[in-house]
């Protein structure tokens, strides 16, 4: 570890110490991400040379776990922006050291959402055909849409909260890193003037970015549910998959906050109580997610359709079976039971159920894209599909390279927001006066309406 | 002008011509036996069996399947750039030099007649010779299917236009494989037109459309065995 340079200030310098220079774990850390990185780089130029032959996709499977990537990843991506939003909004002041790293994950994982879906074209040169000659009547098009400007507003919404740690990194960075950050803090000196407008534009940003998250993942449904496949045409696709979207980001945030509170000593912000309520989100998140995985094979059960009834029995009993109990226990069994248990619902606990989440909603996402496929209405073809090592490789490859972004992210930038701790620190007793405004009487203490309506 | 097929399913044999002038018309590439283990035989025109019973009471039913050719074509309606529309006579084709290879196209046809080229096109031996070259030869990665022998309707209206005529409702234009069927099973012509033999048939008791209740309203009709 590189020790603090800068004693004058004591204060946090846990959290500016991984963003002064990098160590030699950092390094022994990447080396393999970044080999797996490559070894996907280089699968992906076989699949261009050769085109989508190298996959296991066939006729009628055509889509396989490119576009079961493709959800899963934009999904994870609703950890953060979404989440730290709705804390934000709601004035939780845990939230306060665990913005950042979610709204890290919504950035950056994104990038591979879109990139899932180019690797998955068969025609990857005619991307911009898309924006040429794009049809809005397309689903995919929304996806575009949707994707782009949430990219854009999440990107923003990172940003904002993170000048006035730029102006403190600065402060402190010498060399390239000091050029760097003088550029990225606009010229922040945490004016009162300043601080206003920050206030105000990340207040903007957060009730902006809630309902462009909930459109990304329903768009993201609909590429399915607007054909007429039989399971994929369901009128609850759209909240199922924000449901899941939700759930999945908040296990991914887990196991990434996890990893930086090991990795930078950061236990002292990182506390088991953020952990607390992280895992009984997830935990409200897995019921949710039971509700609408229950509700939607019931229909399909009882109504009995034979193309639907072919699909659901793949499913549930038949070739996909392993892969759904799977999912039901990953999704539903293990993080119920770990999280609603006081005893469990441990730092470690909240790990272990995230790790389970994360996997299961990974095959949640194949057993809503392939069973569907094998077994079309028509009785002709049914598939088989069976990723090859490409297709593995390449997302292995995605998997390690956005590990290894959110490493670098976190070598470039405080993951912990620090002026957001300090200024939690600070307001202690604002926060008191908050709270006995809820209380009857007790006017003295503190006002009807709250000092500062602007949000922090 | 709205052009159909009808299939007689009393009449097919099941001798794949239909299938063979098809690939030969539109330069539909060779599918190795590889290709038939992985699933991703190229054929426009299919002639699906169905054998029903066990032996010695065995009943095979042949079921040519081209593009259903629906006058709500859902694969027209998800493409996201435009490489599929639908002609004003009804017919769905594609621009192979729009199609980014998305494959939406292919998971919204409920008939699954939609082709992807998976790997380079092939043509072992002197088939590359046989090749026609007004029809384009299709590159990796893009999507095709049946459009009828569109060409095929595109010379018949030049011709009509010579003459200093409109295209006739019957006998002017049809597909390969409607063409070469050797035993009259397949019957092509204008739906609008009462009087043309596929309309005729169309209206038949006979008559029916694949997964009809879907709402894609194909231009495929089969008869029923009788």
């Amino acid at each position: 570890m590189a020790g603090p340079t800068h004693h004058a200030e004591p204060e946090d310098a846990v959290l500016f110490a991984p963003v002064l220079g990098t160590t030699r774990r950092f390094w022994l850390g990447a080396a393999p991400l970044l080999l797996l990185t490559l070894w996907g780089i280089y699968a992906y130029t076989l699949q261009l040379r050769y085109g989508l032959g190298v996959t296991g996709l066939n006729r009628p499977v055509a889509w396989g776990i490119y576009i079961t990537n493709f959800v899963f990843f934009i999904g994870i991506s609703h950890a953060g922006t979404l989440i730290s939003a709705i804390l934000r909004l709601c004035k939780a002041e845990w939230r306060r050291p665990i913005t950042r790293a979610a709204e890290a994950i919504t950035v950056l994982v994104l990038f591979f959402g879109l990139g899932s879906i180019i690797m998955d074209l068969g025609r990857p040169d005619r991307l911009f055909y898309v924006l040429q000659y794009g049809r809005l009547q397309s689903p995919l098009l929304w996806d575009v849409t949707s994707i782009t400007t949430y990219l854009t507003g999440s990107s923003l919404y990172l940003y904002l909260p993170l000048i006035p740690d730029l102006a403190l990194v600065r402060d402190r960075a010498t060399g390239w890193r000091r050029s760097l950050y003088t550029f990225l803090a606009l010229g922040w000196r945490g004016t009162p003037g300043q601080h206003r407008r920050l206030e105000r534009g990340i207040a903007v940003m957060a009730v902006l970015v809630i309902p462009i998250a909930v459109s990304v993942h329903t768009v993201v449904s609909w590429v399915f549910s607007m054909t007429l496949q039989p399971l994929w045409k369901s009128t609850i696709f759209g909240p199922y998959f924000v449901t899941g979207a939700i759930f999945s980001g908040i296990a991914a945030l887990i196991i990434s906050m996890a990893a930086v509170r090991r990795a930078y000593h950061l236990e002292s912000y990182l506390k088991p109580v953020h952990f607390n309520s992280l895992a009984l989100l997830l935990l409200v998140m897995s019921l949710l997610w039971f509700y609408f995985t229950f509700a939607e094979h019931l229909t399909a059960y009882y109504g009995g359709e034979l193309a639907e009834a072919m699909v659901l029995f793949a499913k549930v009993t038949g070739r996909y079976a392993p892969a759904f109990w799977a999912m039901a226990v990953l999704n539903f069994v293990i993080p119920v039971a770990l999280l609603a248990n006081r005893r469990t619902r441990t730092v470690a606990g909240a790990v272990v159920a995230s790790a389970s989440v994360v996997v299961g909603m990974w095959l949640e996402r194949f057993l809503i894209v392939v069973p569907t496929l094998a077994n079309p209405r028509l009785p002709y073809e049914r598939g088989l599909y069976a990723p090859t090592w490409v297709e593995v490789s390449i997302t292995a490859g995605a998997v390690s390279f956005f590990m290894l972004l959110y490493m670098v992210f976190t070598r470039l930038f405080p993951i912990v927001s620090i002026w957001e701790v300090r200024e939690g620190r600070q307001g202690l007793k604002e926060a008191q006066q908050r709270m006995a405004g809820y209380l009857p009487g007790n006017a003295e203490l503190a006002p009807a309406v709250s000092p500062t309506p602007v949000l922090r | 002008m709205r052009w159909g097929m009808v299939v007689d399913l009393d009449r097919c044999t099941g001798c794949q011509a239909c299938v063979v002038a098809c690939k030969a018309e539109n330069n539909v590439p060779v599918s190795a036996p590889k290709s038939g283990r992985e699933g991703r035989l190229m054929l426009w025109m299919e002639v699906i069996p169905e054998v029903e019973g066990e032996y010695p009471n065995v009943r095979a039913r042949f079921i040519p399947r081209p593009c259903q050719q629906c006058d709500q074509p859902p694969c027209v309606k998800v493409c996201p750039v435009q490489a599929l529309s639908k002609s004003p006579e009804g017919i769905v084709s594609r621009v192979f030099a729009r199609c980014i290879g998305c494959r939406f196209c292919v998971q919204a046809c409920p008939y699954g007649v939609i082709q992807f080229n998976w790997r380079a096109p092939q043509w072992p031996g002197d088939l590359r010779e046989a090749l026609d070259p007004d029809i384009a030869v299709r590159p990796t990665g893009v999507a095709e299917s049946c459009d009828f022998c569109r060409h095929r309707y595109q010379r018949a209206r030049e011709q009509a236009r010579a003459d200093g005529r409109e295209v006739r409702g019957e006998g002017d234009y049809v597909p390969a494989c409607v063409e070469i069927c050797p035993a009259r099973a397949l019957t092509f012509g204008d739906l609008d037109d009462p009087n043309t033999e596929a309309a005729r048939l169309a209206r038949g008791p006979r008559a029916y459309r694949m997964l009809e209740d879907l709402g894609t309203a194909p231009k495929v009709y089969y008869l029923k065995e009788g």
